[in-house]
C-alpha cells in the first residue's frame, strides 16, 4: 500500500483550506453588496421577536458585540471567519433565541444518513450495471434493458421525487408523503423507530438512486470497453480463465479506479441535488431546514446551512483524494 | 476526411455492400451522423419549436393569472369537482387559473435560455483560463488550476440560494450570470488537460517552427480539435445549468414575475397539488423538463461517440 507523500497532502489540504476560506468569504460579501444589509434586518428582526423573549436586550447586546457589528469591516470579517471556524453562525432569526447551530445540529444526521444509503446503493448498481452492459456473457436482456433505463439518468432527484411521492405516496400510499419519521414514535434505538425511519426513507432514496445510476454505468460502460481491450485481458481469456473471474479480477477492479475520481467531482452536485429532495419529501435533512429558512428570511440559519453543506462537499473530495492512492496502488504521487 | 470516407463506401471493392451496410459504415466514418445526436438535437429543437411557434398559435397573456378557472384539468379529463376539460385550456389551469399550455409555451424556452446563455458565458471563460493555463504554464497555471480545482467544489446552488435571500428578485439573464460564474470550471480543466497533452503534438510544433504566432495555434491548429469535447462539456454545462435553476425556483427563489417551468412545480407543491391529485399542474412541467435533460443526455451521448470511436458499435 502507497503511504501519501506529503507533497500530495499538502497540496489537497490547501485546495481544501481554499474552498472553505473562498466559500464562507462569498457567503460573508454577498449580503454586504445588497442594497439592505441583512445585518440590519436581522438584527431588527430580533429585536421585535425579543418583545416575547426574556433578556432579550442582552442577548442582543453580547450579539452585536460577538459579530462585531459596530467594528470596520475588515475587523467583523476576520470575527466572521473566526466564529465560522467554530460553527457560530448566530442566532435564527425565526426561531429567536436559538442558535443556527443547533439547528444545523439536529438536522445534518438524517441529511448525512441519507446521502450514505443512497450514495452507497447507487455506486454499486451503477457500476456492476456499467460492467454488465459490456461484458460479453451478460444475458441479453440486460444488455438492452439497462440502456433504455439510462434514459432517466439525465433527470434531476427532484423531478424523480416528485413522480414518487404522487405514484407512491399520494396515490397507492404505501409510503408516507412527508417527514423523516411517524409522528407517534419516540425517537430512539426501538424497532419501531427504525423501522419508520426506513419506512420514510425510502422514498428519497430511491429517487436519487434512479436518477444517479446511470451516470456510473455511463461512466464504467467507457471504461470497461476501454478494459476490455487490453492485452492482459485478451490473455487472461486466451488461457481460459472463467469468465466470472475474468469480469471481477482483470475487468472491473482495473475499470473502476477513475469512477472513484469522478465521484469527487460529483459530489457538489448530489449533496445539491439531495437538498432539493428533502425540500420536496419534507425530510428532517438540511434541505428542509434551508427551505424554511428561504420562507422565513432567516439570513443566518441560510448562511449556516450553505456553509456546512459547502464543508461537507469540500471534505468529501478531500476524502476522495485521500482514500485514491489506496485504492489505486499505480499511483505514487510525485514519484517515477 | 468524411469525404473520402463517402468514396470508400461506393467504391466497388469486393462483395456489393447491401444499401444497410453503407448507411453503417458511413455513420462509423462521419461520427456526427449518429442517431443519439439526431433524437437529441431532435427533441430540443422541438421544444425551441413549440416555444417560437406557440408564441403566435396559442395566447401568451394566458400565462397570467385568472386568465380560466382554476384548477381545470386537461382536455378529456376531470378534476376533483367533477369540473371536465374545456377547450380553452387543452392542458387544463393551474391553482391560479394561468393556462398551462401557455405556461409550457413561455416557461421552457426561459429554462433553455437560462441553460444556454449561462453555459457559453462559461464555456468562452473556460477556453480562455483553459488555454492561458496550458499554455503560458508556470505561475499562470498555477492560479488557475488550484481556482478551477476550489470552484468546482463548490455547489453553486447554494451560493446562489445566499445570493437570492440578500438581494430578491432576479432576471433570466441575471440568473444565467451568476449561474455562469460557476460552470467555467469543467471546460477550463478539459482544455487545460488537452492543451497540456497537445503542446508537444507533431502539428504544433510544426506550427511553432513556421512562426506561427500564439493566437494562431491556439485557436486554429489546436482549438478544432478540441470541438466534440468542447461541445460535450457545453451539453452538459447546459444541463448543469438548468438543474440549478430549477433547483432555485423549486425552493421559491429565482425570477418571480417571469413564468418559468420550476415556479410551477414550486407553486404546485405549495397547494398541494401532489395530494389532490393536480398532476397536470406539477406532472406536464416536470414532463417538460424531463424530456429536455433526456434530450440533452443524448445529445451528450452521441457527442461521447464522437470523441471516443471506441463506444462507437459497427
Amino acid at each position: 500500500m502507497a503511504r501519501i507523500p506529503a507533497a500530495y497532502l499538502v497540496n489537497r489540504l490547501i485546495t481544501l483550506v481554499l474552498t472553505v476560506l473562498i466559500a464562507s468569504t462569498l457567503i460573508w460579501i454577498i449580503p454586504r453588496l445588497s442594497p439592505v444589509d441583512p445585518a440590519d434586518i436581522m438584527l431588527g428582526r430580533m429585536s421585535a421577536a425579543g418583545g416575547t423573549v426574556a433578556d432579550s436586550e442582552a442577548i442582543l447586546a453580547t450579539l452585536q458585540e460577538r459579530f462585531g457589528l459596530n467594528d470596520p469591516l475588515w475587523a467583523q470579517y476576520l470575527l466572521y471567519l473566526r466564529n465560522v471556524l467554530l460553527f457560530d453562525f448566530g442566532l435564527s432569526t425565526a426561531s429567536f433565541p436559538t442558535p443556527v447551530s443547533v439547528l444545523i445540529a439536529n438536522a445534518l444526521p438524517w441529511t448525512i444518513g441519507l446521502m450514505l444509503i443512497s450514495v452507497v446503493i447507487t455506486f454499486i448498481i451503477g457500476n456492476v450495471l456499467g460492467a454488465l452492459m459490456v461484458w460479453d456473457h451478460s444475458p441479453k436482456l440486460v444488455r438492452v434493458a439497462i440502456p433504455a433505463a439510462m434514459v432517466f439518468t439525465s433527470i434531476p432527484p427532484i423531478l424523480s421525487g416528485l413522480l414518487l411521492i404522487w405514484l407512491f405516496a399520494a396515490t397507492l400510499q404505501w409510503f408516507p408523503i412527508a417527514g423523516s419519521y411517524g409522528l407517534l414514535v419516540e425517537p430512539g434505538w426501538s424497532w419501531e423507530f427504525v423501522g419508520s425511519v426506513i419506512h420514510h426513507g425510502f422514498l428519497p432514496a430511491l429517487s436519487i438512486v434512479v436518477v444517479t445510476f446511470g451516470f456510473w454505468a455511463l461512466g464504467m460502460r467507457g471504461l470497461m470497453i476501454t478494459v476490455q481491450g487490453e492485452d492482459y485481458t485478451k490473455l487472461a481469456e486466451a488461457k481460459g480463465l472463467r469468465p466470472r473471474y475474468i469480469l471481477y479480477r482483470y475487468m472491473i477492479r482495473n475499470a473502476i479506479l477513475p469512477q472513484i475520481t469522478a465521484f469527487a467531482l460529483k459530489v457538489g452536485l448530489l449533496i445539491a441535488g439531495q437538498v432539493l429532495v428533502e425540500r420536496i419529501f419534507a425530510y428532517n435533512g438540511m434541505g428542509k431546514l434551508l427551505y424554511d429558512a428561504i420562507l422565513n428570511q432567516d439570513f443566518p440559519v441560510i448562511q449556516g446551512v450553505s456553509y456546512v453543506i459547502i464543508l461537507m462537499t469540500a471534505l468529501s473530495v478531500f476524502l476522495v483524494d485521500l482514500i485514491y492512492p489506496f485504492v489505486d496502488p499505480r499511483i505514487r504521487h510525485g514519484r517515477a | 476526411m468524411a469525404d473520402q470516407a463517402l468514396q470508400d463506401t461506393t467504391k466497388p471493392d469486393g462483395p456489393a455492400l447491401t444499401r444497410a451496410e453503407i448507411r453503417r459504415r458511413r455513420r462509423y466514418e462521419n461520427p456526427w451522423f449518429n442517431p443519439k445526436l439526431f433524437w437529441g438535437a431532435g427533441i430540443l429543437l422541438g421544444i425551441v419549436f413549440v416555444g417560437l411557434v406557440g408564441r403566435v398559435l396559442w395566447d401568451p397573456d394566458l400565462v397570467f393569472t385568472g386568465a380560466g378557472v382554476l384548477r381545470l384539468p386537461p382536455l378529456g379529463f376531470e378534476n376533483l369537482r367533477g369540473q371536465a376539460g374545456v377547450l380553452n385550456h387543452p392542458l387544463g389551469t393551474d391553482g391560479a387559473g394561468r393556462d398551462m399550455l401557455a405556461l409550457l409555451i413561455i416557461g421552457a424556452p426561459n429554462s433553455l435560455y437560462v441553460g444556454v446563455l449561462a453555459s457559453l458565458i462559461g464555456m468562452s471563460l473556460g477556453i480562455v483560463l483553459g488555454f492561458s493555463a496550458g499554455f503560458i504554464g508556470g505561475r499562470t497555471d498555477d492560479v488557475i488550476r488550484v481556482l478551477s480545482d476550489v470552484m468546482i467544489t463548490i455547489p453553486p446552488l447554494l451560493i446562489l440560494v445566499v445570493f437570492q435571500a440578500a438581494f430578491g428578485d432576479v432576471n433570466l439573464t441575471m440568473m444565467a450570470l451568476l449561474i455562469a460564474a460557476f460552470v467555467w470550471q469543467s471546460p477550463t480543466r478539459l482544455i487545460r488537460a488537452q492543451v497540456l497533452s497537445m503542446r508537444e503534438a507533431g502539428y504544433v510544433q510544426m506550427a511553432r517552427l513556421s512562426g506561427a504566432s500564439t493566437g494562431h495555434i491556439m485557436f486554429r491548429e489546436m482549438l478544432p480539435n478540441l470541438v466534440p469535447y468542447l461541445f460535450g462539456s457545453f451539453i452538459a454545462n447546459v444541463t448543469t445549468a438548468i438543474v440549478t435553476a430549477v433547483g432555485l425556483e423549486v425552493l421559491g427563489l429565482g425570477p418571480q414575475r417571469i413564468p418559468t417551468l420550476g415556479r410551477t412545480i414550486y407553486e404546485a407543491i405549495n397547494s398541494g397539488a401532489l395530494i389532490q391529485n393536480l398532476w397536470w399542474w406539477w406532472g406536464l412541467p416536470t414532463a417538460l423538463l424531463a424530456l429536455m435533460f433526456i434530450g440533452l443526455l443524448l445529445i451528450n451521448l452521441g457527442l461521447d461517440e464522437v470523441s471516443n470511436p471506441r463506444l462507437r458499435r459497427l
